[in-house]
Formats: C-alpha cells, structure tokens, sequence
C-alpha cells in the first residue's frame, strides 16, 4: 500500500478492504433526504402536511382525549363538565355495543367462547406457538364448543338468537364466514377448472350469479323469502340464514380471487407433478394450492376485510350490529346528538381488527418468500 | 467429454414400444407414423430442428401428451385413457425438464421426497436417507436444506435430476436438460447424465448436445416434420448420414 498525490489510498489489486459508505449516505438523514425534500415539488409538499398536522392534531387530541369526558350520567352533565367528546355515554353502553341484548348474567359465557376463539386464532397463526398440536385439534371442535356456550342447552340456560348483537355478533358472522369462504372458494376456483362439464358449469354458475346480485338482496332473501320456499312450520334460524349468505357470497368471490393465484403457476408445476405420478388431490394439495394461496394472499385478505365490513349490512334485516346498536341508543333522549362519538368508537373497532388482518398478511407474505421470483 | 470412456451397453428387454403412433394438435399433425422400440439400457439421444416434434414424442411416453392413434407400451403396460395405466407408467419413468420444474416452495430435500412419501407410501425418515444418497450423487448434498430459487441454473437442473431418481425410475426422459443453462453450467449437468448411463440407466434424451451423443448414446435419432427421418448407431449418424435433412441438420449445428 502506498499513498498516491491525491492522498488516496491505493491498494494491490484484491487485498480492496471493506470500508464504510461516506457520510450522510444511510440512517435518517439519507431518508429525510429521499423521502421527504428529493425535490422543490416534495419539499412543498412536506411543509403543507407538516402544517396540516400542526393544525389538526392538537384539535383531535384535544376533542377526544384531553376535553373529553369519560364519566357522566347524561349527555347535559358531559356538556356541563367539559367541552370536548362524551365518551361517557359509549363507556356507559358498552355491554350493549359488546353483547346485545344478551343475558347480562350470561355473558361470561360470550367471554368464553371469544378467549378460546383467540387461543385458536393465535395457535393457527403463530407457527412457535406453545401447545400449537393440541389446540389445532381442539380447533376442529371449537365450532361446536362456541356454538353450545352461545346458544346454551345441554345444561345451560338457552338463548334465542335474536339476543344477540354488537361486536359479538360481527366477531361471529365475521369469523364464521372468514373460516368457510376459504374452503369453499378453493373448491369452487378448483370447480371452475374442471375437465368435467358438469362440475365446471354448477361453479360458473353459481360465482356467477352470486357475484351478480348484491349482498343486501341476499341478505333480504334470507330473511323474507327463503321461508315460502321452505315446508311451511319449518323455523330456520335468522342468523343461521345470515351466515349462509354471507359464506356464499364471500366464497364466490374468493374463488375468483383464488382461480387468478392458480393460473399464475406455472404449467410445468403440474407437468413434473404428474410426471411424478402423483394424482389430482395430492398434485393439488401439495404443489399447486401452496403455491397460488400465496400468490393470492392480498386478494384473499381484501375479501377477508370487505366480507367483514359488510356484516354490518345485516341492519337492514333487523340484526342489531354495532351500527345497528349505535343507532338504537342514539334514540335516547337523555343522550341525543352523540352520533359523532358513536360512529367514530365504531370506526375505530372496524379499523383495528381490519389492520390486524392487513398486517398479519403482510408478515405471512415475507414469511413464505422462498428467495423466487414470482 | 471425448476423453471420457465410451460407454459399453448390455442391453436387456423392450422397454418401450412405440408402434404407429399419430399425434395431432386440433388440425395439425405434429407426429406421424413413429415406430420405436427402446430395449431397457439403451441410451437414446432425440435430435433434430426445433418444431420437429421431438420434445412432443418424449412427452407421449409419460402421457403428459396424449396420442391419437396407434400403441405406446411402456415397461409392459400399455397407455390408455385408463388413469391406472397412466399412473403406473408415471411410477416407473422419471422425467427432467428443460426449465427444471422444481417446486419453489419446497427445499431441495421436500423436493427429493415429495413423490416417494405420497406415491410411493416410503416412510419420511427413509425417503429423506434415499434423499440425501442421490444429492450426494448429484454433488449437492450441502443444498438440501435451501430453497431452488437460491441455487443456479446447473444446481437446480442437478436436483431436478436427483428428484427423479429417488423414484428408482426404470426409464429417465431428458427433455432439452441443458437448453436453459448458461454455458459453464452445461457441464456439470452433462456429467451427471454421463454417470446416470454408465450405471446402466435407460435413458432417452431430446438434446443439441452432440458430444454427449457421441459419449454416451448408442442409438441418434434425427427427427424432422413430425417424423423419424434416420436414425443409427453415433459413429454412422454423424460421420455418414444418409438423408439429406440429416446432413443438412449436422451440417448447420456441427460447423461454426
């Protein structure tokens, strides 16, 4: 090694040491640099968000949280002690958004079957899991489990449906419909590729139609029609008829979703499958349905989080959701004119639970990246 | 590969018949009137001009093609519509893949195993230790555990080639194996081919690679047009070929 005039280091060829980059080429200045003042244009635009937040946030916060009031009887003594959200009120109705009009005395029931729903959320998702084999079987009977303690028999007291309500009732058309649609949307999307006419058709068919008609028309079908179609004295279950549609209707279109994950593998992939002599179940199973879920996972999370969302469309056939809940106690006059605060506390359960689906979808993309392209 | 040794055959029963075989797609008849019959060791190299309807023959033996007209026999079981028939020729014939076909989500040993837990019913522990034998073989037993995205072409087409084997296939399909390969990559996926022969394997390739049908070959075959145009023992094929589409073929990819 010798220096040169220019004070630069020289070096043999190959003994080039690793050095480190030159300065304000990585941590945050560099991404300040590149993402927030690359350009005139850019830096404009920081400094006008910059000043939108500085108006909006110290208002918002003030509203909801250091204004606001979180304990009072009526709507006239949160104005009196301070000017900002009554927050009183939603904490005075929880058990109302939460359950219904389920028992109050029954409600650790409810709570129970949601603890063990979490433990078979987490067992399913989280792949260190301690216990994960035992809860995957228990997540076969949970179903079962989570609709005695809901509906009651067997020992405990019964309770119609119709009681329930609330975030309960959107935990359970949600999740039911999350856990069928996916099922039935890779047999439908597998239908749809059949050889055989017949199967193939009855799929078409139906994605078809049932993406064709809009939800809430289903849902009124449920409710009204379904009943002159049935042997008259039959009493089939409202929320049973819900959640068929919904299922139905979610399924439908994550078989398209999926049926575009399946026409992204390669042909070659069932060509070495077969050449192997694996059959079509097995082929299927372990080589292409890994393959196409994991393209399709960002559709299969956007029906996730639409078919969610839409439960609260079973307003319209007298269920009490959230919305529907919110509805009924803005009724009340001791509490008229909080609709601001009812709305918002619903948005902010929707968006919590919907970002946790985002971000898990995320997490599971990069986890199954196995370093191909595609 | 000339200063390999030439590889000496003893060659065994018919494993494979072909007997006036058609093959259409739609309207257009991509194979006409093929008669071959394959004895088990013999090494068969496919060649001739792209569109000649090579790469399709081969992929009749499996049934990933399905003819139209006339007997495949295959290891004594004839193809037909029968699935039966089909999945028991696909047992015992392994094939390798211009593009290699590995399953990007599995590791090199998923890969390797795969077939012979779920058609073959080998239990796990054993299909892994037949596993690790043919990656030993193929000189990748340190990849096993990585995913065929992280390896290179050579590397992935090697696996492909051990995935095969641990079938303990009768008859190997090479359909166009080194055409995806960057150069320095052909040779290591030959040699292994070159090995696969010298062990007796029955083999039949569709390659360009005329070296390696000189070495290992004891039968070319020179297709055109959808049909066997000439076909010989190497020494003949190459030094006195017969038809003038042969020569003209020769000609155009020995001379540059």
């Amino acid at each position: 090694m010798r220096q040169s005039n220019q004070g630069k280091q020289q070096y043999e060829p190959g003994t080039h040491p690793d050095l480190p980059p030159p300065l304000g080429t990585t941590g945050p200045i560099k991404w300040m640099r590149e993402n927030l003042f690359s350009s005139p244009t850019n830096i404009a635009l920081t400094i006008l968000a910059a000043f939108f937040l500085y108006k909006i946030i110290p208002g918002a916060v003030s509203w909801s949280i250091t204004d606001a009031t979180f304990i009072a009887e009526d709507r006239n003594e949160c104005r009196a002690l301070n000017s900002g959200a009554c927050w009183a009120f939603i904490a005075q109705r929880w058990g109302l958004f939460t359950f219904g009009f389920y028992p109050e005395d029954q409600r650790w029931r409810v709570v129970l079957a949601f603890v063990l729903l979490l433990m078979v959320i987490v067992a399913l998702l989280w792949e260190n899991c301690p216990g994960r084999k035992v809860l995957f079987k228990f997540a076969l009977i949970f179903p079962f489990v989570a609709t005695w303690l809901l509906l009651g028999g067997f020992g405990l007291e019964p309770v119609a449906t119709d009681k329930f309500g609330g975030f309960m009732l959107t935990i359970i058309i949600g999740v039911t419909g999350i856990a069928l649609s996916l099922p039935l949307g890779i047999l439908l999307a597998l239908g749809r590729q059949s050889n055989l006419p017949i199967i193939k058709y009855a799929c078409v068919g139906f994605i078809e139609f049932i993406r064709g008609v809009p939800l809430i028309t289903l849902l009124f079908v449920a409710s009204t029609m379904l009943s002159y179609f049935l042997p008259p004295g039959t009493n089939f279950n409202l929320l049973l008829r819900v959640l068929i549609m919904v299922t139905l209707f979610a399924s439908a279109y994550m078989a398209e979703v999926i049926r575009g994950g399946l026409q992204a593998v390669p042909n070659g992939q069932i060509e070495a499958a077969d050449a192997m002599g694996l059959k079509y179940w097995p082929a299927m199973r372990l080589i292409v349905l890994p393959q196409a879920l994991k393209i399709s996972i960002p559709g299969i999370v956007n029906t996730f989080v639409g078919l969610y969302k839409d439960s609260v469309l079973v307003i319209v056939i007298g269920l009490l959701d959230p919305l529907g809940i919110g509805q009924a106690s803005l009724a009340d006059t001791k509490w008229q004119g909080l609709s601001t605060e009812v709305y918002l506390f619903v948005a902010i359960f929707f968006f919590v639970s919907c970002y946790a689906m985002a971000r898990y979808s995320l997490y599971l993309e990069r986890k199954l990246h196995t370093g191909h392209s595609r | 590969m000339d200063t390999e040794q030439r590889v000496e055959h003893e060659l065994g029963e018919v494993a494979i018949k072909i007997h006036e075989m058609h093959k259409w797609y739609g309207t257009f008849h991509v194979l006409k009137d093929i008669n071959l019959e394959v004895q088990s060791g013999e090494r068969i190299v496919v060649c001739g001009p792209s569109g000649s309807g090579k790469s399709t023959m081969i992929r009749c033996i499996n049934r990933l093609e399905e003819h139209q007209k006339g007997d495949i026999i295959v290891d004594g079981v004839e193809l037909t519509n029968d699935l039966k028939n089909i999945e028991a020729v696909r047992r015992e014939v392994g094939m390798v893949f211009q593009h290699f076909n590995l399953f990007p989500h599995l590791t090199v040993l998923e890969n390797c195993t795969l077939a012979p837990i779920w058609v073959r019913k080998t239990p796990k522990a054993e299909a892994e230790a037949i596993a690790m034998q043919y990656l030993e073989r193929v000189k990748i037993p340190e990849q096993a555990l990585k995913f065929p995205g992280q390896l290179s072409g050579g590397q992935q087409q090697r696996v492909a080639i051990a995935r095969s084997l641990c079938m303990s296939p009768k008859i190997m399909l090479f359909d166009e194996p080194t055409s995806a390969l960057d150069p320095e990559m052909i040779k290591e996926v030959l040699d292994t081919m070159i090995e696969l022969a010298q062990e007796g394997m029955t083999m039949i390739c569709v390659t360009h690679e005329m070296g390696f049908a000189k070495t290992v070959a004891n039968r070319v075959i020179f297709m055109d047009e959808g049909q066997i145009i000439e076909q010989n023992n190497p020494d003949e094929f190459f030094n006195n070929p017969q038809n003038e589409r042969t020569q003209l073929f020769l000609s155009q990819i020995l001379n540059h």
